[in-house]
């Protein structure tokens, strides 16, 4: 069964550990939803968070291929304890002086912020769980969306789970 | 580190360094050499490593020149193969790096240890599609175990040092070292570290208890119990610990193309190979068994046939493997056992007993005795079959043989009966022709008493015989045996059976006379093209002080069988061809 899952990966912040990763995933045809890398508690260590879809045993072989690489220190599967998962959302849309209050309207629920106001549209930030980022995002599209990044899904786990590497 | 530290034990005429003594990048790459020990360091000079060759100019260390850096890293893969010590290969960056490419990917899929050194262009102009400027760690980046790219002269003994515990230990493979021009020549002071520390990297050696146990219980309940033992047996030395477990335990032993060499084939227990080209008996124990345990062999897709679900349908699955990414990755395994294969059989001894395996055992040597590998013998035209059998017959086995990619491929491991480990050396996992020969070169300088045999087909010997020259110029005693059936042989045999006989760019009759060839070089070449010929030539050849060239003109239209077609159960054995 294709599920998706959230694999945290904690590297060695050197140049090239990117690439590695990312080609371990194509190489071996293993999907890559999202990406998201930047510093870890520990200095000289970047964590790597990645969202990839498969069935059980395919993530399993992600896994130990991902812990065979030599930078890669620490490999675990988040989505398999309780856990925070986060995206960042920019979504430019079009409005008119006429709509904007219309469209703060439904920001506000979201606690989404307007970031930045321009003649024919607004920026509007959103943070949350994936699934609350494409409701924004449905609810937006009526009015036109200009331009779009999210940031992918960072995440950890609740609480003081270890999980097992 | 002292001053002794940085002296190898066995080599006391070379200099000892002091510690902190000031080099340049490449005088330590060489002292780091010195230091692991290197025997031969196979590679081919260009403007990004001169700084490199000029070091080695009067220095101490072997280096061997092949004719194309792709005959470096085979011959360095063949003495690796043949010794279990890393091969050392330099190469020159851009195109003598990828010259590289297809030995480093051979070595990789088979798990042999190298550690390679390429030059790079200087750091200022890298990125700048300068001449001879190729991202090789980018490239290689797929099939190498890790490779490095070395900004600093400072990172330079470290690196190295790091290479080659990486590239030797757990689950063997490649790592490339790529080193700019200016680091190289760059100053620094010499420390070569004692010992690595990679927080990444931590190889399992010792298996996990309770599944030893489970093992245990697993062999006492077994009744039709089969090992499938692979390369892994052989890398990690442990032929003799796979000899004891299976006498110990009366348990049938099938080789994986791999690991042939790992278990004597004269034994009584021994099934040869399974799968596409194996034998009745290999293939009907797995079809049959109630227990396969896979010792350092991973279930490719020559085995199962791509089947993986209907692969030894009756039997449980043990796994013994120091790589835990390759435990359950093609077969469901009931007992996975990760750690190294050497280790894991030493343990297993002290455990084991022996079960109820008599009727099991009784049934497989019937199946082998009643269905050998069969060919149609003629005396008037050579069988390439027959080559091989003159081989075995006049060497017993005892000969280190290499052999390139294609039927000849196949029949050396039907016919000929490997006794010792280490002694069959082949391009398995990536199937690369034109490995044979230069793999045999390297097998040759580490084993320079034993007798080393090169066959290969008249297709991949001309991907690689320029190497004749090294071979002349190091005058090895190596005797290059070429089945030569004028064609691409496993392509034809494929086209006849999968596209009714259209074959298409298959001849290879245009070729160059292979005895005239040889004596172009300075070499001893013969021909036979009959049975009669083929056994006094051979005669003649093994009897020659030096190396020898002998083309076996055979028939071009024998196929190899046993066959299972890819995507087919190995119960669906087509035995042979009555028409020939
Ligand atoms: C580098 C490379 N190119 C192509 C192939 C595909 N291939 C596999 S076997 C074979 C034919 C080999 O012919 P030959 O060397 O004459 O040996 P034979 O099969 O006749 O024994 C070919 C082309 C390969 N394995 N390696």
């Amino acid at each position: 069964m294709t599920e998706r899952h959230t694999i945290s990966i904690l590297v060695n912040d050197q140049p090239g550990v990117l690439a590695r990763v990312a080609n371990l995933f194509g190489q071996r045809g293993f999907n890559i939803e999202s990406i998201t890398v930047g510093q870890s508690e520990e200095e000289g260590l970047s964590r790597m968070i990645i969202v990839t879809s498969g069935n059980e045993q395919t993530v399993q072989q992600v896994m130990k291929q991902l812990h065979k690489l030599i930078d890669v220190i620490k490999v675990q599967q988040l989505s398999a304890f309780p856990m925070v998962a986060r995206e960042l959302v920019l979504i430019k849309v079009e409005a008119t002086p006429q709509n904007r209050t219309e469209i703060s309207g439904i920001v506000e629920p979201f606690r989404a912020s307007i970031v930045d106001v321009g003649p024919q549209s607004l920026m509007i930030q959103a943070t949350g769980d994936s699934e609350k980022v494409d409701a924004l995002i449905q609810l937006l599209k009526p009015y036109g969306i200009k331009q779009l990044c999210r940031t992918g899904v960072t995440a950890m786990t609740r609480g003081a789970i270890t999980a097992k590497v | 580190m002292s001053a002794e530290a940085a002296m190898t034990a066995t080599r006391k005429n070379i200099p000892p360094v002091q510690q902190g003594e000031v080099m340049s990048g490449a005088e330590i790459l060489l002292r780091c050499l010195i230091l692991e020990e290197t025997e031969y360091i196979f590679g081919y000079p260009g403007g990004a490593v001169l700084p490199v060759y000029d070091s080695l100019y009067q220095n101490h260390l072997n280096h061997i020149l092949p004719r194309h850096e792709q005959g470096a890293i085979h011959a360095a893969d063949g003495y690796a193969r043949a010794t279990g010590k890393p091969g050392v290969v330099f190469a020159t960056s851009g195109p003598g790096a990828t010259n590289l490419v297809t030995g480093i990917a051979t070595a990789h899929m088979d798990s042999v240890p190298l550690v390679i050194f390429t030059g790079n262009v200087k750091q200022q102009l890298i990125g700048t599609d300068a001449f001879q400027e190729a991202n090789i760690t980018g490239i290689t980046m797929p099939i190498t175990k890790h490779n490095y790219f070395v900004r600093d002269v400072k990172d330079l003994a470290r690196v190295v040092k790091e290479a080659f515990t990486i590239a030797t230990t757990g689950r063997p493979g490649p790592v490339l070292v790529d080193i700019p021009k200016d680091v190289n020549e760059a100053k620094t002071e010499f420390h070569y570290p004692e010992k690595v520390d990679l927080r990444g990297y931590n190889p399992t050696i010792e298996p996990n208890y309770l599944q030893m146990e489970r093992l245990k219980d697993a062999v006492k309940a077994a009744r039709k119990p089969v090992i499938l033992a692979g390369g892994g047996v052989v890398s990690s030395g442990a032929e003799k610990e796979l000899l004891a477990f299976a006498e110990k335990t009366q348990i049938p032993v099938i080789t994986t193309f791999m690991g042939i060499s790992g278990f004597p084939r004269r034994h009584p227990l021994c099934l040869s190979m399974p799968g596409m080209h194996g034998n009745y008996a290999a293939n009907q124990a797995i079809l049959n068994c109630d227990l396969l345990i896979g010792i350092g062999a991973r279930f490719d897709d020559r085995i199962t046939m791509g089947r993986t679900r209907e692969f030894a349908p009756n039997a449980r699955i043990v796994h013994i493997d120091i790589d835990p990414a390759e435990i359950a990755k093609n077969v469901e395994t009931m007992i996975p056992i990760v750690g190294d294969v050497k280790h894991v059989l030493m343990r297993a001894l002290d455990k084991v007993e022996k079960g109820d395996t008599e009727e099991w055992v009784r049934q497989v040597s019937e199946w082998r005795e009643q269905h050998p590998y069969t060919y149609q013998n003629r005396d008037d035209v050579l069988k390439p079959q027959r080559v091989i059998e003159i081989l075995n017959e006049t060497t017993r086995g005892d000969a280190i043989v290499t052999t390139d990619v294609g039927q000849h491929q196949m029949w050396v491991a039907q016919y000929y009966e490997f006794q010792h480990s280490r002694s069959l050396i082949s391009s398995g996992g990536l199937g690369t022709m034109g490995f044979g020969f230069p793999a045999a070169i390297g097998a040759q300088l580490a084993h320079p008493d034993k007798l080393v045999i090169s066959v290969s087909g008249d297709g991949g010997f001309q991907m690689t015989m320029q190497e004749l020259a090294l071979v002349k110029e190091l005058n090895l005693p190596l005797k290059i045996v070429i089945i030569n059936n004028k064609c691409l042989g496993m392509v034809r045999q494929w086209q006849e059976i999968f596209y009714d006989n259209r074959y298409s760019q298959i001849d290879l009759s245009c070729a160059p006379d292979f005895v005239k060839l040889a004596e172009a070089f300075g070499i001893k070449g013969m021909r036979a093209v009959s049975p009669d010929e083929a056994e006094k030539v051979w005669k003649e050849a093994m009897e020659h002080d030096g190396p020898a060239l002998i083309d076996f003109v055979v028939e071009p239209e024998e196929n190899v069988y046993p066959m299972v077609a890819p995507g087919s159960t190995l119960d669906q054995m087509v035995m042979g061809d009555d028409n020939k």
